[in-house]
């Protein structure tokens, strides 16, 4: 077992794996129905994230700014945010407002919680949007922290005590709005009762319609989080969130509400777990349909076993999706040679380290890592997968290795928000995606593998030139 | 396209109506370089970034980003600029600043992680970018990077753009400056009369490239281009050059003044979008150096560029005529050739904005589109959808954020930003540019937007 730190003693930062805490507390606020997010801070941030997510999503990504400048600096930006939350309540009239805070504004002392309390008294009679403040200095985290910093705000802003009923609270981590939809279909073949935040299923991958609308319809509805707290139980795909930042816990200590923590449904075993648990709480059958689904998957996994036992795989990418992709790795004799993630997870390493536990070779498991650090480890292992964001396209540029492009941000390729990976069906696809991955590789290679370990004569010509990569055969 | 109308209110907000000018019918001026109006979701980017694109394309520097990890996450290899050899500048570099170095300092950490780089990398050259916080926290960048240079004997340079000081321009006015300490050099410099930099190519998708060739085909050699493919050594030989020709005049406009002030070396603003501008650039340069080999080789490339691309461009024009674009795009410069740009393929421009241009751009611009285009400042999405739509144009030309915009709209989209991966420059890019605008406008796509659903039925 892996007992020392493998991370060395390193101050920059070369080539990152992580985004910051403000990306990631935008993504849950646009999941809730005619909600609006500015962040008080510099424009340039904004803006910054507002590129990162329109590439990814391939839709307009409004985000309002505060725009502080050298002024506002000094002198305390609160007129800024004021005077910003005016504009967008009057531009975009939304229901929902997410403030959010960067660096800057958290540096100079800005408290936005308290400021968005005076706003809300200063305009009291009209009518305002709910207002729900979450500090999120991007130096206090990775985007991951600050989705569920956020989400778990949403929470606290919104639940409202509210007698039991027969609903069941379904949290999501950051993952598609193809995923999203997918666990939706899945709690409706189910016949669940449910209310699932953040819904960005709609939101961030809107259908074309002949009206634009700058907040595109669909989310969760405000009211139906705020009846949160008399849910029949809450399940949460969040197996590496910490109980800090965890929403499923706070409905759980505050509301008594029970919470099932589940990791994302992804592989076998995940979705049964998954099923298995809906089945218990309703007390209805799972459907033909979806043991269909199940067959497919398993059926897909007998076809592609012996060429996914070739593949040895770098994964990386959020927390959540990291430990995910770990167990598909696991159902199919692919050997996850690293693990990485960019944010700092004790639970991922916990978890991952019980998960390939009685692994022939033993993978090496990256917390708060770079992406100078991934391909320095990649050196010499014989990798040919790769697994993750766009950003790991510097391992195929340099290093070779092909890359199966999933999670966030995938900006080198069109339809990141398309992107399919959970239920039997979702990991059907990817396991396909992957297999095809090892198999181009493959074939790309073997000719001039086998010809320069076996042709026994003297070469005339040369037939092949390139380089010979090791396909671990003997 | 006139079914997509907005269907809630557009509110303006007031403070917005001074940056907004619909050409014949206000006689005062559009307001602009001022600061975004806070909440109405500005397509500006900081000091930071405008810094970053001007000096980034240095290809054998360490660009060190001081300041938390966002920062330098958003800007790591997003730009197209190309290299003919060094490729560090397509590394992320980040000193990663977390809770305990904003209550304690970034200083200490600062030269740690450059130590690192130089150790690593031994680089010619070091740029270290201050962020936001950084302005606050109060680290003395100056002091630390004279002492890394010393220790390291190589230049330590820092960029003090600090994002909140002001905006994209003041960026590009900040790189100026490090451009002009990188180029100052203890040796005498040649002067070398049949040479000339090129001032304001980032040598995207080898757009630099592209013209470097003309230019030494015409007997003009190029002693570096800002800063496209540039290296810390090529710029020092920059000083010797007997003209600066300046593309975008937005960036690198600064950085010409101050040479001819400091080095006496004139310059020229030229611009290399469209077949016109291109060959009008051309001839000016060419009787800049008064030289008749250089005139003659000069109209013999326009001669044979004409001859192959020419009938390329009018070919897409026939497609295309008619047809009306929108502009909003970084600086003036750009907007102003591709006003021009547009009239070589018969369209006319409805509406044009920048986020960060000047008076005198505006004026020009004021100067050149048909009464009732529609001219902004600083716009916001519901902004641009309101006058697209308004305006019924076919096509927006725009960065990443506005082309999600614009599809939902049913628009037409170019990227006429840094991220792109085709040559807009030259006469082959006069060609590219004609026939992208033809593929977006001519795509079949379009005409399934607004029907009604196609029905199985069957007539009798
Ligand atoms: S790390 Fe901080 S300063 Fe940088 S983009 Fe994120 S919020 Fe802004
Ligand atoms: S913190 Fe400042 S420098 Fe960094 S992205 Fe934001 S505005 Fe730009």
């Amino acid at each position: 077992m892996m007992k020392d730190d493998p991370n060395p003693v390193r101050s920059v930062a070369e080539n990152p794996c992580n985004m910051c805490m403000p990306l990631g507390a935008i993504i849950p606020f646009k999941g809730i129905e005619n909600c609006m997010v500015i962040i008080h801070g510099s424009q340039g941030c904004a803006t910054y994230m507002r590129r990162h997510m329109a590439e990814h999503f391939n839709e307009p990504v409004d985000i309002a700014s505060s725009s502080i400048t050298e002024r506002g600096t000094i002198y305390g930006g609160e007129a800024n945010l004021k005077h910003g939350l005016n504009n967008l309540i009057q531009l975009y009239q939304p229901a929902v407002v997410g403030i959010l805070s960067t660096c800057l504004a958290e540096t100079i002392g800005e408290d936005i919680v308290r400021i968005a309390g005076v706003f809300q008294e200063e305009q009291a009679g009209s009518e305002t949007p709910a207002m729900i403040p979450v500090p999120t200095p991007g130096y206090g985290g990775s985007h991951f922290e600050g989705y569920f910093l956020a989400l778990t705000g949403i929470v606290t802003a919104l639940a409202q005590p509210t007698r039991r009923h027969d609903r069941i609270n379904v949290l999501v981590p950051h993952i598609s709005p193809a995923d999203v939809r997918e666990i939706k279909r899945l709690l409706e073949l189910m016949q669940v009762q449910y209310t699932l935040l953040p819904d960005v299923s709609a939101t961030l991958d809107a259908p074309y319609t002949q009206i634009y609308r700058k907040i595109p319809a669909g989310g969760t509805v405000p009211a139906d989080i705020a009846a949160m707290p008399g849910a029949r139980a809450t399940i949460q795909f969040g197996a590496t969130v910490e109980d800090e930042l965890s929403p499923g816990k706070y409905l759980e200590i505050n509301h008594g509400v029970p919470l099932y923590n589940l990791s994302l449904p992804m592989g076998i075993v995940a979705c049964d777990r998954f099923l298995n648990l809906l089945e218990t709480l309703t007390g209805n059958e799972i459907p033909k349909q979806l043991l269909d689904e199940r067959g497919r998957l398993l059926d897909a996994m007998v076809d592609a076993h012996k060429y996914n036992r070739e593949g040895r795989a770098v994964v990386f990418g959020e927390p959540e999706m990291v430990y995910a992709l770990g167990q598909v790795l696991a159902e199919n004799g692919i050997t996850p040679v690293i693990l990485a993630t960019g944010s700092k997870s004790p639970r991922l390493k916990e978890l991952l380290l019980d998960l390939t536990a009685d692994n022939d070779e033993e993978p090496l498991i990256l917390i708060d890592s770079d992406f100078a650090q991934i391909r320095k480890h990649c050196a010499d292992k014989r990798i040919n997968l790769a697994i993750g964001n766009s950003d790991g396209r510097i391992l195929t540029e340099k290093d070779g290795i092909p890359l199966v492009r999933m999670g966030f941000p995938v900006h080198d390729r069109i339809g990141g928000q398309r992107i399919l990976t959970v239920g039997y069906t979702g990991t059907t696809q990817l396991l396909d995606l992957i297999t095809n991955t090892l198999l181009a590789n493959k074939l790309k290679h073997y000719r001039e593998n086998m010809y320069a370990k076996h042709f026994p004569f003297q070469p005339k010509t040369i037939m092949f030139k390139g380089e010979v990569s090791d396909d671990g055969q003997f | 396209m006139d079914m997509a109308i907005n269907q809630t209110d557009f509110s303006f907000i007031p403070e917005r109506e001074k940056s907004i000018r619909t050409k014949g019918q206000q006689m005062q001026a559009i307001q602009c370089q001022a600061d975004s109006v806070a909440g109405c979701v500005s397509q500006r980017a900081c000091v930071y970034c405008g810094a970053r694109v001007v000096l980034n394309p240095i290809t054998d520097a360490v660009h060190l980003v001081h300041g938390p990890i966002g920062c330098a996450s958003y800007t790591w290899d997003i730009r197209g600029s190309l290299s003919s050899g060094a490729d560090l500048y397509r590394h992320s570099f980040s000193t990663d600043l977390r809770e305990e170095d904003i209550i304690f300092g970034g200083e200490r950490k600062l030269m740690r992680c450059i130590d690192e780089l130089a150790e690593r990398y031994h680089p010619p050259v070091m740029l270290v970018y201050s962020t936001c916080i950084v302005g606050v926290i109060g680290d003395d960048l100056e002091a630390v990077c004279r002492l890394a240079s010393k220790r390291h004997r190589i230049k330590v340079i820092p960029v003090q753009s600090s994002g909140f000081s002001g905006n994209k321009s003041d960026g590009y006015r900040i790189a100026c400056e490090v451009l002009l300490r990188m180029i100052a050099s203890q040796e005498r410099i040649l002067y070398q009369p049949f040479h000339l930099n090129y001032l304001g190519d980032y040598n995207l998708a080898g757009e630099a490239w592209i013209i470097c060739g003309y230019l030494q085909e015409i007997g003009i050699n190029v002693n570096v281009a800002f800063t496209g493919d540039s290296r810390c050594e090529s710029l020092l030989t920059a000083p010797g050059a007997a003209l600066n020709i300046v593309q975008c005049a937005g960036s690198m406009g600064y950085l010409a003044k101050r040479m001819e002030e400091i080095y006496g070396i004139p310059f020229l603003n030229v611009s290399f979008l469209g077949l016109e501008d291109t060959m009008q650039s051309l001839r000016r340069i060419a009787d800049f150096f008064a030289n008749p080999y250089i005139i003659k080789r000069c109209e013999a490339l326009i001669e044979r560029e004409l001859a192959q691309y020419g009938p390329i461009v009018k070919q897409y024009r026939q497609h295309l005529k008619g047809k009306k674009a929108a502009v909003f795009v970084g600086g003036g410069f750009k907007a102003i050739s591709l006003i021009k740009q547009f009239r070589e393929l018969g369209m006319e421009v409805v509406m044009v904005g920048t986020q960060t241009g000047r008076q005198e751009e505006y004026d020009a611009i004021s100067q050149l589109v048909a009464e009732g285009t529609v001219i902004l400042d600083d716009a916001n999405p519901s902004e641009l959808e309101r006058f697209m739509l308004e305006q019924g144009a076919d096509l927006l030309v725009g960065g990443v954020k506005e082309r999600p915009l614009a599809y939902k709209l049913g628009l037409s989209f170019i990227d006429h930003n840094h991220e792109r991966k085709h040559p807009l420059s030259g006469f082959t890019g006069a060609a590219n540019f004609a026939r992208e605008v033809e593929q977006t406008v001519c795509s079949p796509v379009w005409k399934y937007l607004d029907g009604p659903i196609h029905t199985g039925r069957i007539n009798p």
